[in-house]
């Protein structure tokens, strides 16, 4: 399934396979793969691949390569039966530039002539016969986004289809004896094809080195000047339908719902009501993630630890161990992003589907360009306050690959709701509840300077990550400006479904693999180290008089200690001294690598408070922390350098592998690790050594 | 390529330098890069363009292209689109 973007591709493709749909990637490139299977009659079913959308077929962008690896080699096993063609009718000479193209590739298809209803009420009138006959191709007439045609364009699709009888531009006679020598030298089936090998011949995978070679020569001997053939082709095209479409389409009135959509764009795209709206819609965004979530989260927090109590309650033992604290508590660190993911995602593409994102995109990409990124990229790096995870997952928005790795780069440095646990504790530890003017309160400013403190951050990379960075293809903004519509529920439930289940099946993999790992780390010590421990806990707690509760607490905290996890906390002390840190915290630091908000825990193991203790008890302990000179430890140096820390760290498992899942590699999450990391070292250690 | 060339001296004026609602028939195309998208969003040299709006900051513009859809381009590539005088 091939057509332009918002030609209602996507429309169609849900109606045709609904639910039947799976998301992977196109062989050795970073595009997303959709295919999904459709029952075309009793007794057809079909395999239908949706190609990412396309103005024609000299790609411009990294996703619309995809699209000539499959249909230049016939030999690919994705090479397809047959195509269909979505065409917007209401836009019919621009969308028809596309198929003209595949027809003159002489592959079978069908032409689903979609909107209607739109071309419709612009006062389009079409003659689908007379257009069939013309193009020389099955037409169906359609209205994908209520189901209208569907049934039809089954049908046909069932039958055996043929490529279309002509062809509608053909190459100038000077150019033949270059198309004939390339066509017999691939053995290929028409002129038109051989004449694509010569264009982009250095893109397509499939072609060896020394077939590169030889078209390269062609070229030179020929003197082939691709562009001007290129732009010479299109206008010639274009004359060509326009000619076409004089006895097909007749417009009688003039258009209404253009005018629509620029009266709503008056409001929406105003220079004060415009920002104004745009800030009250990010607002509600924030709100739904950040606190309409919270209640399904809470619920899957307590059905997982519901989940790992049964299994604790089976017996005791090593495997069970494993099962409840590893991959139950792992799985439940995946199922919990979930409630956050599907509100963004329904967000976005109620958003999307209603054509407000390009008024977005319009209104910010001034500011946005200056910094290196883009106006989509003002969706993604707001999310991210509240969670890097589908924030990243929403960059996919932003075509240019440039662009688009800047923004998810960025993103983990906007401070997220995980960082909340940890900013409350060390900030109350630290800034006296004052009020100051009158009306702030102290706390309260000192947690806004954060989050601002992560944005400016944010910005500030992007600027200079965009002076390193070569783009791999040109920043174009040329895009089409969609008129308003309804969003329709069947395509933003099918986007929540597939986005859920991108994170589900492949970020989390690895989140619970990384899960798992830290548990083995921080339950198991060399050697005998922990029945050592264990002992040495109970020998001191009845020396002291414990009570069961404190002395199962102060177990814990030499356990940890003598761990994997707390001998490599004690190994990393010497680096992190220089930013105040002793080994515990940095026992901390490193099961914060989890997930972020594990801090809390660690540090109520660790200080022997209790895992279920609340957040005053933890204060409390770390207030009454001392350090060796019996001194509080906490000082104020001490908790700014960590809160500073927290601020710029990666420490999210999680981010990483959704990182990794949309850059289809480790080269981004590690040099995020790295970055991040790094810039907490050298933040925290100014910050220690300056306040100290 | 008569219709990608330098525009002739008798046209300077561009896209960019339309009146908001005013209405300007394309000569041809400056950057031959940009122009291959261009053309296939249908700015065919001949074809009228309307201004149609401006973001708050001043850019992007979006144009009307044909009467028939509406197109968002930086000011810097409503440059490289050359009127007819």
């Amino acid at each position: 399934m091939i057509g332009n973007p918002n030609s209602g591709k996507s429309s169609l493709f849900n109606q045709l396979t609904g639910l039947n749909q799976k998301v992977g990637n196109f062989p050795g490139v970073t595009v997303d793969r959709k295919t999904g299977v459709a029952q075309l009659t009793a007794h057809h079913r079909a395999e239908i691949v949706d190609l990412p959308g396309t103005y024609s077929l000299y790609p411009k962008s990294l996703d619309e390569k995809v699209i000539t690896d499959l249909l230049y080699d016939r030999a690919s096993s994705e090479y397809p039966d047959f195509v269909v063609v979505t065409a917007d009718a209401s836009n019919l000479k621009r969308n028809l530039l596309l198929f003209t193209q595949l027809a003159d590739l002489q592959l079978p298809m069908v032409l689903a002539l979609n909107m209607m209803d739109t071309a419709e009420q612009h006062g389009v009138q079409i003659d689908v016969a007379e257009l069939q006959r013309q193009l020389g191709v099955p037409v169906i007439p359609m209205n994908a986004r209520k189901g209208v045609g569907v049934t039809a364009l089954k049908i046909v699709m069932a039958q055996e289809l043929g490529a279309p009888g002509q062809t509608f531009y053909e190459p100038t006679d000077e150019l033949l004896p270059m198309i004939r020598q390339i066509r017999y030298y691939f053995n290929l089936h028409n002129d038109y094809l051989a004449l694509h090998y010569a264009h982009q011949y250095e893109r397509l995978k499939f072609l060896s080195a020394d077939d590169k070679a030889y078209i390269h020569e062609l070229r030179q001997q020929y003197g082939f000047d691709s562009v001007a053939l290129q732009a010479q082709e299109t206008i010639d095209r274009y004359a060509r339908i326009s000619e076409l479409l004089l006895d097909v389409v007749r417009v009688t009135r003039a258009e209404k719902n253009e005018s629509y959509s620029n009266k709503i764009d008056r409001v929406l795209t105003h220079k004060v009501w415009g920002y104004l709206i745009f800030l009250s819609i990010l607002f509600l965004l924030f709100q739904a993630i950040f606190a309409w979530a919270e209640l399904p989260m809470d619920l899957i927090d307590q059905g997982v630890a519901w989940l790992g109590g049964q299994v604790k309650s089976l017996g005791k033992g090593p495997l069970i161990d494993l099962l409840s604290d590893g991959i139950i508590a792992g799985l439940g660190g995946v199922l919990m992003f979930i409630p956050q993911i599907a509100l963004l995602f329904a967000f976005i593409a109620v958003l999307e589907e209603s054509g407000y994102m390009a008024r977005v995109t319009f209104m910010m990409d001034k500011i946005m360009r200056k910094f290196g990124l883009n106006g989509k990229s003002v969706v993604p790096l707001i999310s991210g306050m509240a969670c890097a995870v589908p924030a990243i997952m929403s960059a996919r928005t932003i075509e240019n690959w440039k662009d688009r790795i800047i923004t998810i780069f960025v993103v983990p440095l906007m401070s997220c709701s995980a960082r909340i646990p940890v900013y409350t504790v060390l900030v109350a530890l630290v800034v006296p509840e004052r009020t100051v003017l009158g009306i702030f309160n102290l706390q309260g400013v000192a947690l806004m300077g954060l989050y601002l403190l992560g944005f400016v951050s944010a910005v500030l990379s992007a600027w200079a990550l965009k002076t390193l960075l070569r783009a791999k293809e040109r920043s174009f903004f040329i895009m089409e400006f969609p008129v308003y519509r309804w969003p329709r529920w069947k395509n933003v439930g099918l986007t929540i479904v597939e986005k859920v289940k991108a994170f589900v099946f492949q970020a989390g993999k690895i989140i619970v693999a990384i899960s798992v790992l830290l548990w083995v780390l921080a339950s198991y010590g060399p050697g005998d180290s922990l029945v050592q421990a264990e002992q040495q806990a109970r020998t001191e707690a009845a020396q002291q008089q414990f009570t069961p509760e404190q002395t199962e607490n102060l177990i814990a905290a030499h356990k940890l200690e003598s761990s994997y996890a707390g001998v490599f906390g004690r190994s990393i002390e010497p680096v992190v001294r220089p930013l105040g840190f002793d080994w515990k915290v940095s026992i901390a630091l490193l099961t914060s690598f989890a997930a972020r908000e594990v801090f809390v825990g660690t540090i109520s193991t660790i200080y022997s408070v209790g895992q279920d203790a609340d957040m005053s008890t933890v204060q409390e302990k770390l207030r009454a922390e001392k350090d060796e000179f019996g001194q509080p430890f906490f000082t104020t140096a001490r908790a700014a350098s960590l809160l500073v820390f927290y601020v710029f760290a990666m420490q999210c498992v999680s981010t990483l592998a959704t990182t990794y899942r949309e850059t289809k590699g480790w080269t981004w999450p590690l040099l995020q690790l790295g970055y991040m990391s790094g810039l907490a070292y050298v933040m925290s250690l100014l910050v220690y050594q300056l306040l100290k | 390529m008569p219709t990608l060339s330098v525009a002739s001296a008798t046209t300077s004026r561009s896209v960019k330098d339309l009146r908001l609602g005013e209405t300007g028939t394309i000569c041809c195309l400056k950057d031959p890069e940009m122009a291959l998208k261009l053309l296939e969003m249908g700015c065919i040299p001949g074809t009228q363009v309307t201004l149609s709006g401006r973001a708050p900051l001043g850019c992007p513009i979006t144009l009307h292209v044909d009467g028939e859809y509406t197109l968002s381009l930086r000011v810097s590539e409503a440059a490289t689109i050359m009127l007819k005088d």
